[in-house]
Protein backbone atom coordinates (compact mmCIF):
# COMPACT_ATOMS: atom_id res chain seq x y z
CA UNK A 1 0.00 0.00 0.00
CA UNK A 2 1.31 3.48 -0.84
CA UNK A 3 0.48 7.09 -0.16
CA UNK A 4 0.29 9.41 -3.14
CA UNK A 5 1.07 13.16 -3.00
CA UNK A 6 -2.61 14.13 -3.03
CA UNK A 7 -3.27 12.21 0.14
CA UNK A 8 -5.25 9.34 -1.33
CA UNK A 9 -4.46 5.74 -0.45
CA UNK A 10 -3.97 3.40 -3.35
CA UNK A 11 -3.00 -0.19 -3.90
CA UNK A 12 -0.47 -0.67 -6.73
CA UNK A 13 -1.11 -3.71 -8.91
CA UNK A 14 1.41 -6.38 -7.96
CA UNK A 15 4.08 -7.18 -10.52
CA UNK A 16 3.58 -10.69 -11.86
CA UNK A 17 6.20 -12.70 -13.71
CA UNK A 18 4.97 -15.59 -15.82
CA UNK A 19 7.75 -17.80 -17.05
CA UNK A 20 7.59 -20.77 -19.36
CA UNK A 21 10.30 -23.15 -20.50
CA UNK A 22 10.35 -23.04 -24.29
CA UNK A 23 13.50 -25.08 -24.90
CA UNK A 24 14.68 -27.94 -22.69
CA UNK A 25 17.95 -29.84 -22.53
CA UNK A 26 17.08 -32.12 -25.46
CA UNK A 27 15.89 -29.23 -27.63
CA UNK A 28 19.14 -27.35 -27.03
CA UNK A 29 21.21 -30.44 -27.79
CA UNK A 30 19.30 -31.07 -31.06
CA UNK A 31 19.65 -27.45 -32.12
CA UNK A 32 23.41 -27.51 -31.46
CA UNK A 33 23.78 -30.70 -33.48
CA UNK A 34 21.76 -29.30 -36.39
CA UNK A 35 23.67 -25.99 -36.40
CA UNK A 36 26.99 -27.88 -36.35
CA UNK A 37 25.90 -29.75 -39.51
CA UNK A 38 24.63 -26.56 -41.16
CA UNK A 39 27.92 -24.78 -40.48
CA UNK A 40 29.87 -27.66 -42.03
CA UNK A 41 27.51 -27.86 -44.99
CA UNK A 42 27.68 -24.16 -45.77
CA UNK A 43 31.45 -23.93 -45.34
CA UNK A 44 32.14 -27.27 -47.08
CA UNK A 45 34.04 -28.74 -44.13
CA UNK A 46 36.08 -27.31 -41.30
CA UNK A 47 39.39 -26.49 -43.02
CA UNK A 48 39.18 -22.72 -42.82
CA UNK A 49 36.58 -22.65 -40.08
CA UNK A 50 36.90 -20.96 -36.67
CA UNK A 51 34.25 -20.40 -33.99
CA UNK A 52 34.21 -17.31 -31.81
CA UNK A 53 31.81 -17.26 -28.87
CA UNK A 54 30.59 -14.06 -27.25
CA UNK A 55 30.91 -14.11 -23.47
CA UNK A 56 29.38 -15.60 -21.43
CA UNK A 57 26.85 -18.08 -22.84
CA UNK A 58 27.83 -17.59 -26.46
CA UNK A 59 31.29 -18.82 -25.47
CA UNK A 60 29.77 -21.90 -23.83
CA UNK A 61 27.64 -22.63 -26.91
CA UNK A 62 30.69 -22.18 -29.17
CA UNK A 63 32.54 -24.76 -27.07
CA UNK A 64 29.68 -27.25 -27.51
CA UNK A 65 29.48 -26.56 -31.25
CA UNK A 66 33.25 -26.97 -31.63
CA UNK A 67 33.07 -30.30 -29.81
CA UNK A 68 30.28 -31.46 -32.09
CA UNK A 69 32.09 -30.30 -35.25
CA UNK A 70 35.29 -32.02 -34.09
CA UNK A 71 33.32 -35.27 -33.63
CA UNK A 72 31.71 -35.07 -37.06
CA UNK A 73 34.84 -34.13 -39.01
CA UNK A 74 37.53 -35.74 -36.78
CA UNK A 75 39.40 -32.44 -36.66
CA UNK A 76 40.16 -29.66 -34.18
CA UNK A 77 38.41 -26.47 -35.10
CA UNK A 78 39.87 -23.16 -33.80
CA UNK A 79 37.87 -21.69 -30.95
CA UNK A 80 38.00 -18.16 -29.55
CA UNK A 81 36.24 -16.21 -26.82
CA UNK A 82 35.27 -12.58 -27.24
CA UNK A 83 34.35 -10.06 -24.53
CA UNK A 84 32.61 -7.15 -26.24
CA UNK A 85 32.32 -4.82 -23.22
CA UNK A 86 34.98 -2.42 -24.50
CA UNK A 87 33.15 -2.08 -27.84
CA UNK A 88 29.69 -1.41 -26.43
CA UNK A 89 27.83 1.67 -27.66
CA UNK A 90 26.13 2.23 -24.31
CA UNK A 91 29.18 2.75 -22.09
CA UNK A 92 28.60 5.66 -19.76
CA UNK A 93 24.85 5.08 -19.61
CA UNK A 94 24.81 2.58 -16.78
CA UNK A 95 25.76 3.70 -13.30
CA UNK A 96 29.07 1.89 -13.10
CA UNK A 97 31.52 0.48 -15.58
CA UNK A 98 30.41 -3.01 -16.67
CA UNK A 99 32.75 -5.83 -15.77
CA UNK A 100 35.40 -6.60 -18.39
CA UNK A 101 36.56 -10.18 -18.86
CA UNK A 102 39.34 -11.67 -20.93
CA UNK A 103 39.16 -11.96 -24.69
CA UNK A 104 41.03 -15.01 -25.93
CA UNK A 105 41.60 -15.33 -29.67
CA UNK A 106 44.94 -17.08 -30.04
CA UNK A 107 44.78 -17.88 -33.77
CA UNK A 108 45.15 -15.69 -36.84
CA UNK A 109 41.88 -14.59 -38.44
CA UNK A 110 43.44 -13.99 -41.87
CA UNK A 111 41.53 -15.93 -44.53
CA UNK A 112 39.37 -17.77 -41.98
CA UNK A 113 35.62 -18.27 -42.09
CA UNK A 114 34.56 -17.05 -38.66
CA UNK A 115 31.26 -18.07 -37.12
CA UNK A 116 30.27 -15.73 -34.27
CA UNK A 117 28.14 -17.51 -31.70
CA UNK A 118 25.76 -15.89 -29.22
CA UNK A 119 22.86 -17.17 -27.12
CA UNK A 120 20.11 -14.64 -27.91
CA UNK A 121 19.90 -12.28 -30.88
CA UNK A 122 17.78 -9.22 -30.04
CA UNK A 123 18.65 -5.64 -31.07
CA UNK A 124 21.81 -6.68 -32.91
CA UNK A 125 23.96 -4.17 -31.01
CA UNK A 126 26.05 -6.88 -29.34
CA UNK A 127 26.80 -8.39 -32.76
CA UNK A 128 27.78 -4.97 -34.13
CA UNK A 129 30.25 -4.63 -31.23
CA UNK A 130 31.49 -8.18 -31.77
CA UNK A 131 32.16 -7.59 -35.49
CA UNK A 132 34.08 -4.40 -34.66
CA UNK A 133 36.12 -6.27 -32.05
CA UNK A 134 36.79 -9.14 -34.45
CA UNK A 135 38.05 -6.86 -37.22
CA UNK A 136 40.63 -5.45 -34.77
CA UNK A 137 42.21 -8.91 -34.70
CA UNK A 138 42.63 -9.23 -38.46
CA UNK A 139 40.78 -9.68 -41.75
CA UNK A 140 38.73 -12.87 -41.88
CA UNK A 141 37.47 -14.20 -45.24
CA UNK A 142 33.87 -14.22 -43.97
CA UNK A 143 32.04 -13.53 -40.73
CA UNK A 144 28.88 -15.55 -40.13
CA UNK A 145 26.48 -15.52 -37.21
CA UNK A 146 24.92 -18.36 -35.27
CA UNK A 147 22.46 -17.90 -32.40
CA UNK A 148 20.44 -20.25 -30.24
CA UNK A 149 17.40 -17.95 -30.05
CA UNK A 150 16.38 -15.16 -32.45
CA UNK A 151 13.78 -13.07 -30.65
CA UNK A 152 13.43 -10.31 -33.26
CA UNK A 153 13.25 -6.51 -32.67
CA UNK A 154 16.47 -5.71 -34.55
CA UNK A 155 17.76 -2.12 -34.36
CA UNK A 156 20.60 -2.68 -36.83
CA UNK A 157 20.76 -4.42 -40.23
CA UNK A 158 22.00 -7.76 -38.87
CA UNK A 159 20.74 -11.20 -39.87
CA UNK A 160 21.81 -14.59 -38.45
CA UNK A 161 23.05 -17.44 -40.69
CA UNK A 162 22.28 -20.24 -38.23
CA UNK A 163 19.31 -20.17 -35.84
CA UNK A 164 18.38 -22.63 -33.10
CA UNK A 165 14.84 -21.29 -32.76
CA UNK A 166 12.90 -18.28 -33.99
CA UNK A 167 10.97 -16.96 -31.01
CA UNK A 168 8.42 -14.18 -31.57
CA UNK A 169 8.45 -11.96 -28.47
CA UNK A 170 7.21 -8.60 -27.34
CA UNK A 171 9.75 -6.05 -26.12
CA UNK A 172 8.52 -6.40 -22.54
CA UNK A 173 9.38 -10.12 -22.54
CA UNK A 174 12.66 -11.43 -21.24
CA UNK A 175 14.44 -14.40 -22.76
CA UNK A 176 16.92 -16.20 -20.54
CA UNK A 177 19.23 -18.93 -21.76
CA UNK A 178 20.61 -21.15 -19.01
CA UNK A 179 23.43 -23.56 -19.76
CA UNK A 180 24.81 -26.31 -17.52
CA UNK A 181 28.37 -24.94 -17.55
CA UNK A 182 27.24 -21.48 -16.37
CA UNK A 183 23.92 -22.04 -14.61
CA UNK A 184 23.77 -25.75 -13.75
CA UNK A 185 20.80 -26.45 -16.06
CA UNK A 186 20.08 -26.47 -19.81
CA UNK A 187 16.92 -24.50 -20.66
CA UNK A 188 15.54 -21.42 -22.40
CA UNK A 189 12.91 -19.46 -20.46
CA UNK A 190 10.50 -16.84 -21.75
CA UNK A 191 9.43 -14.44 -19.01
CA UNK A 192 6.28 -12.36 -19.38
CA UNK A 193 6.12 -9.47 -16.91
CA UNK A 194 2.64 -8.08 -16.16
CA UNK A 195 2.13 -4.66 -14.53
CA UNK A 196 5.81 -3.89 -14.91
CA UNK A 197 7.00 -1.28 -12.41
CA UNK A 198 8.70 1.90 -13.63
CA UNK B 1 31.52 -5.88 -9.74
CA UNK B 2 32.51 -2.31 -10.23
CA UNK B 3 33.90 0.61 -8.31
CA UNK B 4 32.10 3.81 -7.39
CA UNK B 5 35.08 6.12 -7.14
CA UNK B 6 35.61 9.47 -8.77
CA UNK B 7 39.32 9.84 -8.06
CA UNK B 8 42.27 7.57 -7.35
CA UNK B 9 44.22 9.65 -4.85
CA UNK B 10 45.77 6.81 -2.88
CA UNK B 11 45.39 3.18 -1.93
CA UNK B 12 44.43 4.20 1.60
CA UNK B 13 40.79 4.76 0.68
CA UNK B 14 40.46 1.58 -1.36
CA UNK B 15 38.64 -1.44 0.05
CA UNK B 16 39.36 -5.09 -0.61
CA UNK B 17 36.54 -5.27 -3.19
CA UNK B 18 37.81 -2.17 -5.00
CA UNK B 19 41.32 -3.55 -5.27
CA UNK B 20 40.07 -6.97 -6.45
CA UNK B 21 37.92 -5.28 -9.10
CA UNK B 22 40.85 -3.19 -10.31
CA UNK B 23 43.17 -6.23 -10.46
CA UNK B 24 40.60 -8.40 -12.29
CA UNK B 25 39.86 -5.64 -14.79
CA UNK B 26 43.57 -5.06 -15.39
CA UNK B 27 44.00 -8.77 -15.95
CA UNK B 28 41.42 -8.66 -18.75
CA UNK B 29 43.08 -5.57 -20.26
CA UNK B 30 46.52 -7.22 -20.52
CA UNK B 31 45.45 -9.11 -23.62
CA UNK B 32 44.85 -5.88 -25.59
CA UNK B 33 48.54 -5.01 -25.42
CA UNK B 34 49.44 -8.32 -27.07
CA UNK B 35 47.20 -7.80 -30.14
CA UNK B 36 48.52 -6.67 -33.51
CA UNK B 37 46.18 -3.67 -33.28
CA UNK B 38 46.66 -2.51 -29.69
CA UNK B 39 43.61 -0.30 -29.46
CA UNK B 40 39.98 -0.56 -28.38
CA UNK B 41 37.40 2.22 -28.94
CA UNK B 42 36.20 2.34 -25.34
CA UNK B 43 37.20 5.90 -24.37
CA UNK B 44 36.85 7.46 -27.81
CA UNK B 45 36.35 11.20 -27.48
CA UNK B 46 37.52 11.34 -23.87
CA UNK B 47 40.46 13.50 -22.86
CA UNK B 48 43.24 12.58 -20.44
CA UNK B 49 45.76 15.20 -19.32
CA UNK B 50 49.10 14.04 -17.94
CA UNK B 51 50.34 16.83 -15.66
CA UNK B 52 53.85 15.92 -14.56
CA UNK B 53 55.79 18.35 -12.37
CA UNK B 54 58.51 15.77 -11.65
CA UNK B 55 60.71 13.78 -14.02
CA UNK B 56 59.33 10.40 -15.11
CA UNK B 57 59.71 8.11 -18.09
CA UNK B 58 58.00 4.93 -16.95
CA UNK B 59 54.91 6.33 -15.30
CA UNK B 60 54.19 9.11 -17.80
CA UNK B 61 54.70 6.87 -20.83
CA UNK B 62 52.62 4.16 -19.17
CA UNK B 63 49.69 6.53 -18.59
CA UNK B 64 50.02 7.89 -22.14
CA UNK B 65 50.04 4.41 -23.69
CA UNK B 66 47.15 3.30 -21.45
CA UNK B 67 45.02 6.26 -22.55
CA UNK B 68 45.86 5.83 -26.21
CA UNK B 69 45.14 2.08 -26.22
CA UNK B 70 41.66 2.96 -24.97
CA UNK B 71 41.33 5.57 -27.78
CA UNK B 72 41.32 8.56 -25.41
CA UNK B 73 43.09 11.76 -26.46
CA UNK B 74 46.13 12.16 -24.24
CA UNK B 75 47.85 15.49 -23.65
CA UNK B 76 51.17 15.69 -21.82
CA UNK B 77 52.21 18.69 -19.79
CA UNK B 78 55.54 18.64 -17.98
CA UNK B 79 56.65 21.01 -15.23
CA UNK B 80 59.24 22.76 -17.34
CA UNK B 81 56.83 23.40 -20.23
CA UNK B 82 53.88 24.50 -18.07
CA UNK B 83 52.94 27.98 -16.94
CA UNK B 84 54.30 27.02 -13.52
CA UNK B 85 57.59 28.41 -14.82
CA UNK B 86 55.84 31.76 -15.24
CA UNK B 87 54.66 31.62 -11.65
CA UNK B 88 51.15 30.20 -12.02
CA UNK B 89 50.12 28.30 -8.92
CA UNK B 90 48.81 24.75 -8.96
CA UNK B 91 45.18 25.64 -8.25
CA UNK B 92 45.10 28.13 -11.13
CA UNK B 93 46.70 25.57 -13.45
CA UNK B 94 44.04 23.05 -12.43
CA UNK B 95 41.21 25.56 -12.95
CA UNK B 96 42.52 26.48 -16.39
CA UNK B 97 42.83 22.86 -17.45
CA UNK B 98 39.33 22.24 -16.09
CA UNK B 99 38.01 25.01 -18.32
CA UNK B 100 39.00 22.83 -21.29
CA UNK B 101 36.83 19.96 -20.00
CA UNK B 102 39.20 17.03 -19.64
CA UNK B 103 37.81 13.76 -18.26
CA UNK B 104 40.87 12.64 -16.31
CA UNK B 105 43.83 14.58 -14.97
CA UNK B 106 46.83 12.48 -14.01
CA UNK B 107 49.13 14.44 -11.73
CA UNK B 108 52.62 13.95 -10.37
CA UNK B 109 53.94 16.60 -8.04
CA UNK B 110 56.74 16.97 -5.49
CA UNK B 111 54.31 18.07 -2.76
CA UNK B 112 52.31 15.54 -0.75
CA UNK B 113 48.60 16.23 -1.15
CA UNK B 114 48.89 17.94 -4.55
CA UNK B 115 46.51 15.45 -6.19
CA UNK B 116 43.91 15.85 -3.48
CA UNK B 117 44.23 19.63 -3.56
CA UNK B 118 43.40 19.91 -7.26
CA UNK B 119 40.57 17.39 -6.91
CA UNK B 120 38.70 20.08 -4.96
CA UNK B 121 38.92 22.48 -7.90
CA UNK B 122 37.99 20.24 -10.81
CA UNK B 123 35.08 18.12 -11.96
CA UNK B 124 37.46 15.78 -13.78
CA UNK B 125 38.61 12.53 -12.21
CA UNK B 126 42.06 12.83 -10.68
CA UNK B 127 44.61 10.01 -10.69
CA UNK B 128 47.57 10.51 -8.38
CA UNK B 129 50.77 9.50 -10.18
CA UNK B 130 52.91 10.29 -7.14
CA UNK B 131 52.70 13.17 -4.69
CA UNK B 132 55.89 13.86 -2.72
CA UNK B 133 56.60 11.08 -0.23
CA UNK B 134 52.89 10.46 0.26
CA UNK B 135 51.29 7.99 -2.20
CA UNK B 136 51.78 6.44 -5.64
CA UNK B 137 48.69 4.22 -5.88
CA UNK B 138 49.07 2.96 -9.47
CA UNK B 139 52.55 1.64 -8.65
CA UNK B 140 51.22 -0.30 -5.64
CA UNK B 141 48.37 -1.74 -7.73
CA UNK B 142 50.70 -2.90 -10.48
CA UNK B 143 52.96 -4.46 -7.84
CA UNK B 144 49.96 -6.38 -6.48
CA UNK B 145 48.94 -7.48 -9.99
CA UNK B 146 52.47 -8.78 -10.64
CA UNK B 147 52.57 -10.65 -7.32
CA UNK B 148 49.07 -12.09 -7.79
CA UNK B 149 49.95 -13.33 -11.27
CA UNK B 150 52.89 -15.33 -9.96
CA UNK B 151 51.56 -16.44 -6.58
CA UNK B 152 47.89 -17.02 -7.44
CA UNK B 153 46.50 -15.15 -4.47
CA UNK B 154 47.64 -12.35 -2.18
CA UNK B 155 46.19 -13.43 1.15
CA UNK B 156 48.79 -14.29 3.78
CA UNK B 157 51.84 -13.56 1.60
CA UNK B 158 54.89 -12.13 3.37
CA UNK B 159 56.50 -9.16 1.68
CA UNK B 160 59.84 -7.63 2.61
CA UNK B 161 60.38 -4.03 1.48
CA UNK B 162 63.99 -2.85 1.56
CA UNK B 163 65.46 0.63 1.37
CA UNK B 164 64.57 4.24 2.02
CA UNK B 165 61.17 3.72 3.62
CA UNK B 166 60.92 7.30 4.90
CA UNK B 167 61.11 8.98 1.50
CA UNK B 168 59.13 6.42 -0.48
CA UNK B 169 55.57 7.04 -1.69
CA UNK B 170 55.65 3.59 -3.28
CA UNK B 171 56.06 2.01 0.15
CA UNK B 172 53.21 3.91 1.72
CA UNK B 173 50.79 2.99 -1.09
CA UNK B 174 51.98 -0.60 -0.95
CA UNK B 175 51.60 -0.87 2.83
CA UNK B 176 47.98 0.34 2.70
CA UNK B 177 47.07 -1.90 -0.25
CA UNK B 178 48.92 -4.96 1.01
CA UNK B 179 47.44 -4.74 4.51
CA UNK B 180 43.98 -4.40 2.94
CA UNK B 181 44.61 -7.55 0.92
CA UNK B 182 45.68 -9.50 4.00
CA UNK B 183 49.44 -9.57 3.40
CA UNK B 184 52.24 -9.32 5.97
CA UNK B 185 54.69 -6.49 5.43
CA UNK B 186 58.21 -6.30 6.85
CA UNK B 187 60.31 -3.17 6.33
CA UNK B 188 64.10 -3.33 6.17
CA UNK B 189 66.56 -0.44 6.04
CA UNK B 190 69.02 1.62 8.05
CA UNK B 191 67.37 3.26 11.11
CA UNK B 192 67.77 6.72 9.55
CA UNK B 193 65.52 5.67 6.67
CA UNK B 194 62.72 4.10 8.70
CA UNK B 195 60.19 6.53 10.18
CA UNK B 196 59.62 6.49 13.92
CA UNK B 197 56.53 4.48 14.94
CA UNK B 198 55.86 3.15 11.42
CA UNK B 199 54.86 -0.10 13.20
CA UNK B 200 51.54 1.59 13.88
CA UNK B 201 50.59 0.86 10.27
CA UNK B 202 50.68 -2.83 11.18
CA UNK B 203 54.12 -3.62 9.76
CA UNK B 204 57.28 -5.21 11.19
CA UNK B 205 60.67 -3.48 11.11
CA UNK B 206 64.06 -5.14 10.74
CA UNK B 207 67.57 -3.89 10.06
CA UNK B 208 69.04 -7.16 8.84
CA UNK B 209 68.30 -7.98 5.20
CA UNK B 210 69.60 -11.57 5.08
CA UNK B 211 67.66 -12.41 8.22
CA UNK B 212 64.44 -10.72 7.06
CA UNK B 213 64.11 -12.51 3.71
CA UNK B 214 64.47 -16.04 5.11
CA UNK B 215 60.73 -16.72 5.11
CA UNK B 216 59.60 -14.10 2.56
CA UNK B 217 57.41 -14.69 -0.52
CA UNK B 218 58.22 -11.38 -2.17
CA UNK B 219 61.10 -8.96 -1.82
CA UNK B 220 60.69 -5.39 -3.01
CA UNK B 221 63.87 -3.34 -3.41
CA UNK B 222 63.52 0.44 -3.37
CA UNK B 223 65.66 2.88 -5.25
CA UNK B 224 68.10 4.93 -3.18
CA UNK B 225 66.73 8.35 -4.03
CA UNK B 226 69.99 10.16 -4.50
CA UNK B 227 68.12 13.31 -5.65
CA UNK B 228 66.23 13.56 -2.33
CA UNK B 229 69.18 12.46 -0.21
CA UNK B 230 71.00 14.54 2.34
CA UNK B 231 74.28 13.51 3.83
CA UNK B 232 72.87 12.73 7.27
CA UNK B 233 70.94 9.64 6.14
CA UNK B 234 73.87 7.51 5.01
CA UNK B 235 77.56 7.53 5.86
CA UNK B 236 78.22 6.39 2.26
CA UNK B 237 76.52 4.61 -0.62
CA UNK B 238 79.15 1.89 -0.29
CA UNK B 239 78.19 1.14 3.26
CA UNK B 240 74.49 1.08 2.28
CA UNK B 241 75.33 -1.27 -0.53
CA UNK B 242 77.27 -3.61 1.74
CA UNK B 243 74.36 -3.96 4.10
CA UNK B 244 71.25 -3.61 1.94
CA UNK B 245 72.15 -4.38 -1.67
CA UNK B 246 70.31 -7.54 -2.81
CA UNK B 247 73.10 -9.84 -3.99
CA UNK B 248 72.87 -13.44 -5.07
CA UNK B 249 74.81 -14.28 -1.92
CA UNK B 250 72.11 -12.77 0.32
CA UNK B 251 69.40 -14.24 -1.91
CA UNK B 252 70.67 -17.76 -1.18
CA UNK B 253 69.14 -17.47 2.28
CA UNK B 254 65.69 -16.77 0.83
CA UNK B 255 63.13 -19.40 -0.22
CA UNK B 256 63.58 -20.78 -3.76
CA UNK B 257 60.33 -19.34 -5.08
CA UNK B 258 60.79 -15.77 -3.80
CA UNK B 259 59.76 -13.01 -6.22
CA UNK B 260 61.94 -9.93 -6.69
CA UNK B 261 60.31 -6.64 -7.62
CA UNK B 262 61.58 -3.07 -7.91
CA UNK B 263 59.55 0.04 -8.81
CA UNK B 264 62.37 1.44 -10.95
CA UNK B 265 64.40 3.23 -12.04
CA UNK B 266 67.16 0.94 -10.78
CA UNK B 267 70.55 2.07 -9.47
CA UNK B 268 72.45 -0.99 -10.66
CA UNK B 269 74.89 -2.24 -8.05
CA UNK B 270 73.58 0.03 -5.26
CA UNK B 271 70.29 -1.52 -4.13
CA UNK B 272 70.28 -4.56 -6.40
CA UNK B 273 73.19 -6.51 -7.91
CA UNK B 274 73.50 -6.94 -11.67
CA UNK B 275 73.15 -10.72 -11.63
CA UNK B 276 70.05 -10.50 -9.40
CA UNK B 277 68.39 -8.21 -11.95
CA UNK B 278 68.90 -10.92 -14.57
CA UNK B 279 67.61 -13.64 -12.23
CA UNK B 280 64.47 -15.30 -13.58
CA UNK B 281 62.70 -14.56 -10.31
CA UNK B 282 63.17 -10.85 -10.94
CA UNK B 283 59.92 -9.39 -12.33
CA UNK B 284 61.02 -5.80 -12.93
CA UNK B 285 59.94 -5.75 -16.58
CA UNK B 286 56.70 -7.66 -15.87
CA UNK B 287 55.86 -4.80 -13.52
CA UNK B 288 56.25 -2.29 -16.35
CA UNK B 289 53.97 -4.37 -18.63
CA UNK B 290 51.40 -4.66 -15.86
CA UNK B 291 51.59 -0.91 -15.25
CA UNK B 292 49.92 -0.23 -18.60
CA UNK B 293 47.12 -2.72 -17.81
CA UNK B 294 46.50 -1.22 -14.35
CA UNK B 295 46.28 2.30 -15.75
CA UNK B 296 43.94 1.18 -18.55
CA UNK B 297 41.76 -0.53 -15.95
CA UNK B 298 41.60 2.58 -13.76
CA UNK B 299 40.73 4.88 -16.67
CA UNK B 300 38.03 2.46 -17.77
CA UNK B 301 36.59 2.06 -14.28
CA UNK B 302 36.58 5.83 -13.70
CA UNK B 303 34.97 6.71 -17.04
CA UNK B 304 32.95 3.63 -18.07
CA UNK B 305 29.94 4.51 -15.90
CA UNK B 306 27.69 7.56 -15.96
CA UNK B 307 28.12 10.60 -13.73
CA UNK B 308 25.35 9.65 -11.30
CA UNK B 309 27.27 6.50 -10.43
CA UNK B 310 30.06 8.60 -8.95
CA UNK B 311 30.11 9.80 -5.41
Amino acid sequence: MGFDPEGVFFCPEPEIQLSSVIFNEKDISRAVTRIAHEILEKNKGADKLALVGIRTRGATLAQRLAKKINEIESTTVSLGILDITLYRDDLGTSKQSPEVKKTDISFSLEGKDIVLIDDVLYTGRTIRAAIDALIDFGRPATVQLGVLIDRGHRELPIRPDYIGKNLPTSKSNQVQVHLKEDDGVDEVILINILNKKG
Amino acid sequence: MSIALKNILGTRGLGREDISTILNTANAFKEISTRPIKKVPTLRGRTVINLFFEPSTRTRTSFEIAGKRLSADVINITGSTSSAVKGENLIDTARNLEAMNPDIIVIRHACAGAAELISHFTESSIINAGDGAHEHPTQALLDLLTIQEHKGSLDGLRVVIVGDIAHSRVVRSNIFAMKTMGMDVRLVGPPTMIPFEIERLGVEVSHNLAEAIRDADVIMMLRVQTERQNKFLLPSLREYSNLFCLTSEKLERAPEDILIIHPGPVNRGIEIALDVMQDERSLILDQVTNGVAIRMALMYLLLGGSDDGLN
